[in-house]
């Protein structure tokens, strides 16, 4: 356990080391945060609640669905693919350690790092600019909390299957860019899922995507209270589970058809 | 005990091949050509326990595919392979404990932070003890001299700075064998030298297995006593450096500078009975005769030249291992053993 700790030491410093993307990070997520916000009023003009959703429950689900990403979200299937094209996958291989074990690690190193130094602070700002609801409850920001470890759970597999998809495909940068996409769409970040046609809600309850925003946004802004945030949590834990059997399986296939590109 | 035994291993990978023009890349979305190559044919060798083996080869003979099975990294097509009494992709985070691995082209050092950092890491990785890493390190950080470098970030660091790292990272946890490909690839004289006298060193000390791939003979001269040449896929020659120089380096060369003009015809009848032949280089004036090893022959080539001419210089060459060697290649190489 130790070298997955040490590991989560050394993505701190690598993030610490490009200080300029964190800086334009802040940048980004500030600018979307606000033309989010201003978006929601305009829809809203007025109405005190839509699908169930206030106004403001609906800034403070926008606010925290980016600031829940910024923890959650890493780029670690570019990186499994670049290394895969470049080869350097073997250096990886000559470790004792399990490769996926220690990118995930890699990915929890990068989202602590954001969690404390992005999205805590950068919550405090945007509470200042913008009228914010908080729940002063306890339960709900206990089960928040393990519900933001389980959607970085979830999508950190995604990003692995992603990831180890390379081996077959040697060059799947669009798959990537769909598959980024396709989580902000369907994790309810951009939306939140009961805004969604119905027949889409259907679909998407057995889908993983919305465990990875949908779910901890709507505990935190106690639109989920009770039983239906306990079934959320659930709902997460079990796709953690599941994702686990997709993952082993192209893994093992993935090592035995492996070539190692450059020689 | 053998640190690696090799027992009928093979590699076959697919060879694509795209079909030509619009229309053919229009089918290659479908379906596709390829042909199986093997990469390693089938190969056997076995090496002892703090042996140094030089593994050489031309450009896609095979070295670094078997580099990579033996190190766990690719599972090979069909054969054993036996490395530390393990089978390496099977037991692959159990096996990797045990070995050490430096590839030329690549960096295993985090690109981004300092050295220290990397070795650190390291160190947990392998989970190596305080004591151990000091006792150990201390020394390998002293005898190559990469003390100032450590706080420095790797990308900083040039070619021959970072090897020198990298080397040490591959010794952090004093792995009982050594796979070193290319180590000393793009590298000034007195780096390779330092390296050099350090793989020795730690040979000696510890009675660490190296297995070298390199296409710098003189590594190969300086370090290891057998070499496993491998053509192709299949091994071609394995056995000591220097039965390799005794049986493919065919005689000598004495080259001759002579004070006055020479000529070449003059030359060649001189010497015509001892079958000795005679090249001659027209802008240095170096006139060089092909003998057998007879050393009879030779001095008698020689005193019949000094008596015809004037001589400024002689001097007598064996054929370097690296001419051997491209012979070898050029031969084609079928009658081996």
């Amino acid at each position: 356990m130790d070298k997955y700790l040490e590991m989560i030491r050394i993505r701190f410093l690598m993030m610490l080391a490009y200080r300029t993307n964190y800086y334009t990070g802040i940048l980004i997520y500030s600018i979307n945060i606000g033309a989010y916000y201003f978006l929601w009023n305009a829809i809203y003009g007025g109405k005190s609640e839509i699908e169930g959703l206030s106004a403001v429950q609906m800034t403070t689900y926008v606010a925290v669905a980016w600031m829940a990403r910024a923890f959650y979200f890493n780029n670690i299937d570019r990186e499994m693919a670049m290394e895969i094209k470049e080869g350097k996958v073997a250096v990886e291989l000559i470790r004792p350690y399990s490769y996926l074990g220690m990118k995930t690690m890699q990915g929890l190193g990068e989202g602590i790092f954001r969690l404390f130094f992005f999205s805590v602070p950068g919550m405090v700002v945007v509470a200042l600019i913008f009228p914010l609801e908080f729940s002063a409850n306890a339960a709900t920001w206990g089960m928040f909390a393990v519900s933001i470890v389980l959607s970085f759970l979830i999508n950190t597999q995604l990003n692995l299957l992603t990831g180890i998809t390379t081996f077959f495909l040697y060059n799947n940068t669009g798959l990537i860019r769909a598959k980024r996409v396709l989580i902000d769409l369907f994790s309810g970040l951009l939306l939140p899922i009961s805004f969604f046609p119905g027949w889409s809600q259907e679909i998407m309850q057995y889908l993983p995507f919305q465990g990875i925003s949908y779910i901890p946004s709507m505990i935190f802004t106690n639109g989920f209270t009770g039983s239906e945030a306990v079934e959320g949590l659930l709902l997460q834990a079990a796709w953690v589970l599941i994702l686990v059997i997709p993952i082993q399986i192209l893994w093992s296939i993935a090592k035995k058809q492996l070539i190692i590109q450059g020689g | 005990m053998n640190a690696i035994e090799v027992n009928g291993l093979r590699k076959e990978f697919k060879a694509y091949s795209s079909r030509p023009g619009l229309s053919g890349a229009f089918r290659d979305l479908f379906t596709r050509n390829y042909k199986i190559v093997p990469a390693v044919n089938d190969i056997n060798f076995t090496v002892k326990q703090g042996e140094m083996v030089g593994y050489i080869g031309e450009n896609g003979a095979g070295k670094s595919t078997t580099i990579k099975m033996l190190t766990g990294i690719l599972t090979p097509t069909s054969g054993q392979v036996m490395v530390n009494g393990m089978n390496p992709h099977k037991e692959r985070e159990r096996f990797v404990q045990t070995i050490g691995v430096v590839f030329g082209q690549r960096s295993q050092l985090w690109w981004d932070i300092a050295v220290q950092e990397s070795f650190r890491l390291l160190k947990k990785v392998y989970k190596v003890s305080d004591a151990d890493y000091n006792e150990h390190m201390d020394h390998v950080i002293k005898t190559l001299d990469i003390e100032p470098l450590l706080d420095k970030p790797v990308r900083k660091l040039s070619l021959g700075q970072r090897m020198r790292c990298e080397l040490a990272a591959a010794l952090i946890h004093n792995p009982p064998l050594l796979f070193l490909d290319e180590p000393t690839i793009g590298l000034d004289v007195l780096v390779k030298l330092k390296i050099r006298e350090f793989l020795k060193e730690i040979n000696e000390k510890y009675n660490t297995t190296i297995l070298l791939t390199t296409h710098d003979l003189t590594d190969i001269e300086a370090l290891c006593e057998r070499v496993i040449m491998l053509d192709e896929g299949n091994i071609i020659y394995d056995g000591a450096l220097r039965s390799l120089k005794e049986k493919w380096g065919e005689g000598k060369e004495i080259s001759f500078e002579f004070l006055e003009r020479a000529e070449l015809a003059r030359l060649q009848t001189l010497t015509e009975d001892l079958g000795a032949k005679w090249e001659m280089d027209e802008k240095d004036q170096i006139f060089t005769a092909l003998t057998g090893d007879d050393d009879e022959v030779i001095s008698q080539v020689i005193a019949r030249t000094v008596a015809a001419y004037k001589v400024r210089d002689v001097k007598i060459n064996e054929p370097s291992t690296e001419e051997i060697i491209r012979n070898i290649y050029e031969k084609g190489m079928m009658h081996h053993g």
